[in-house]
């Protein structure tokens, strides 16, 4: 029976040059159970899926996101540079501050979408989805050598000697302090790791349970879960200190190790996008329901003129959140979404959700098939079920 | 982590399990298999008189990861599809040689049962 139906089974498939993270070991004596996921072999999940999912939802967990790349552009014209090329104006961010953002083509289509933090007045950090780290990285660097910036930005991809986890869940406030132990060294100025606020980063030098100083260890109050957590880059060989100090004092959080199965389930009840299911080059950020994070009062920056006109007189398609009204199987990206009689839109994320026990998916369809209670159905292995749009996020904190 | 593989069954190569009295067999997926998917959402089983050929794709298995199908072991008609575990489809996870089979067949070629895997041979298939 273990032949996969849907777009999954690339998972399965394991190839000789996948990269592996500086946990990869630890995965190994986890019990994680590895997949391929953007080049790099990474776990889907450690005890099951749902029981990962749920515990994030009630306690903690800890994942690997060290396959996920990092890039500095630094200098005197690095924030000039970067609210030219991003949607976002991170003119708005104070030292220590992050948003979110995306990158376009001039014709709108999203080259990625992506954390930037200025983590000093002239340097900013950016994080960047690990499947696209070779598409952004010449990208960054042909717009900085055609830009009038270009004496004034320095660049640097980091990707290969950083990597990251994330901490996410409500209980994490309760461990993350005995972690990452006094005031911060940069960045936003706290006393206290739990002082930071949503979308703050700090720097830390030392970790408990070591000697001496480390780092940098750079610390934001970020995720991709829906719940409040943090979000960790180091060195790669630091990497496996702080998530073995993270599993050893997490305990009174009830932490446990969370693979990248569960951290889809959680994005996709909160409706984050996912890069290659919610957006690609085809697909603009307004299209996809992100328009808040694209500022066109800010001045001139690739795609503005196109995303503009898509904002002013709608896009072609909009990106829809639906919940499963009958009985039904698991929706899943690539499943035709039906109105009347017609295929009218496509499935790009789908899933039981853990949390409501029902399916639930994201799916492009014409925008005014897009209104929260509109019925639209999905086409499953021939049959068509029921399914109803609804307002984003479909999953609420209770 | 090892899988149970009772020793009253014979097995398919592709994880289904077989019980046959009366010149009916009845089939579910192996620990093995339902360790492997984990937390099975839904189950999806043919209509009864279906006439099914060995190595058939007669029902499908969710997880919240994947969809799979499941192969008929043995040629013949279904005779009863069990609604407990479309009903409940974590059955499948927690009793998955008993109230988590999938469908029953009559069998229309006995001969059949001697190609699928005893256990033994099926232990040493997923190395439990």
């Amino acid at each position: 029976m273990i032949r996969i139906r849907t777009d999954a089974a690339c998972h399965l498939t394991t190839s000789m040059s996948l990269k592996r993270t500086p946990l990869f070991a630890a995965h190994q004596r986890l019990g994680g159970k590895l997949i391929e996921f953007g080049g790099w072999e990474m776990p889907v999940q450690y005890s099951s899926i749902v029981d990962e999912h749920l515990c994030v939802r009630r306690a903690s967990g800890i994942f690997d996101i060290s396959h996920m790349g990092e890039v500095f552009v630094t200098g005197p014209a690095a924030e000039g540079f970067l609210n030219e090329t991003l949607t976002n104006d991170v003119r708005k961010l104070a030292v220590g501050q992050g948003q979110y953002s995306q990158m376009c083509r001039e014709d709108g289509g999203t080259v990625d979408d992506l954390y930037v933090y200025r983590i000093a007045p002239m340097e900013f950090l950016l994080i960047i989805n690990a499947s696209r780290i070779e598409v952004d990285v010449p990208w960054l660097q042909e717009r900085i050598c055609g830009s009038s910036h270009r004496s004034g930005v320095f660049f640097e991809d980091a990707s290969s000697r950083l990597g990251a986890v994330a901490i996410q869940g409500p209980r994490v406030v309760q461990f993350i302090a005995d972690v990452f132990q006094g005031p911060s060294q940069a960045g936003t100025a706290v006393g206290s790791v739990l002082d930071l606020k949503k979308n703050e980063i700090g720097l830390w030098k030392s970790l408990s349970g070591t000697s001496g100083p480390m780092g940098p260890i750079w610390v934001a109050r970020t995720g991709y879960t829906g719940e409040d957590g943090f979000e960790v880059v180091a060195p790669g060989d630091m990497i496996e200190t702080i998530w073995n100090q993270c599993l050893d004092l997490g305990h009174v959080g009830c932490l446990q190790p969370c693979g990248l199965g569960a951290r889809d389930t959680l994005r996709t009840e909160v409706c984050y996008p996912l890069y290659g299911h919610e957006l690609d080059e085809a697909t603009s950020p307004i299209e996809a329901g992100l328009g808040i994070f694209v500022v066109f009062d800010k001045g001139g920056f690739v795609g503005r003129s196109v995303l503009l006109d898509q904002k002013t007189n709608g896009p072609r398609k909009r990106l829809a959140a639906f919940r499963m009204t009958d009985k039904s199987p698991p929706p899943r990206p690539g499943y035709a979404v039906i109105s009347g009689d017609q295929p009218v839109g496509t499935v790009v994320s789908g899933t039981q959700s853990p949390s409501l026990n029902q399916g639930i998916g994201l799916a492009y369809v014409p925008p005014t098939l897009a209104q929260p209670g509109t019925v639209i159905g999905v086409e499953i292995r021939g049959r068509r079920f029921a399914a109803e749009v609804v307002k984003k996020p479909i999953y609420r904190k209770p | 982590m090892s899988s149970q593989v009772p020793s009253d069954l014979r097995y398919a190569k592709s994880h289904e399990w077989v019980r046959v009295a009366n010149g009916i067999a009845t089939v579910g997926i192996t620990d093995h298999a339902q360790h492997e998917l984990t937390d099975v959402v839904f189950v999806e089983l043919p209509a009864v008189g279906r006439v099914v050929k060995a190595s058939e794709a007669c029902a499908v298995v969710e997880s919240v990861k994947t969809a799979s199908d499941i192969y008929a072991p043995v040629s013949g008609e279904i005779l009863a599809v069990n609604k407990a575990v479309s009903d409940n489809p974590a059955l499948v996870n927690t009793a998955p040689f008993a109230d988590g089979w999938f469908v029953q067949v009559k069998l229309s070629n006995p001969g059949e049962l001697d190609q699928l895997l005893t256990p033994e041979a099926y232990r040493a298939q997923i190395g439990a």
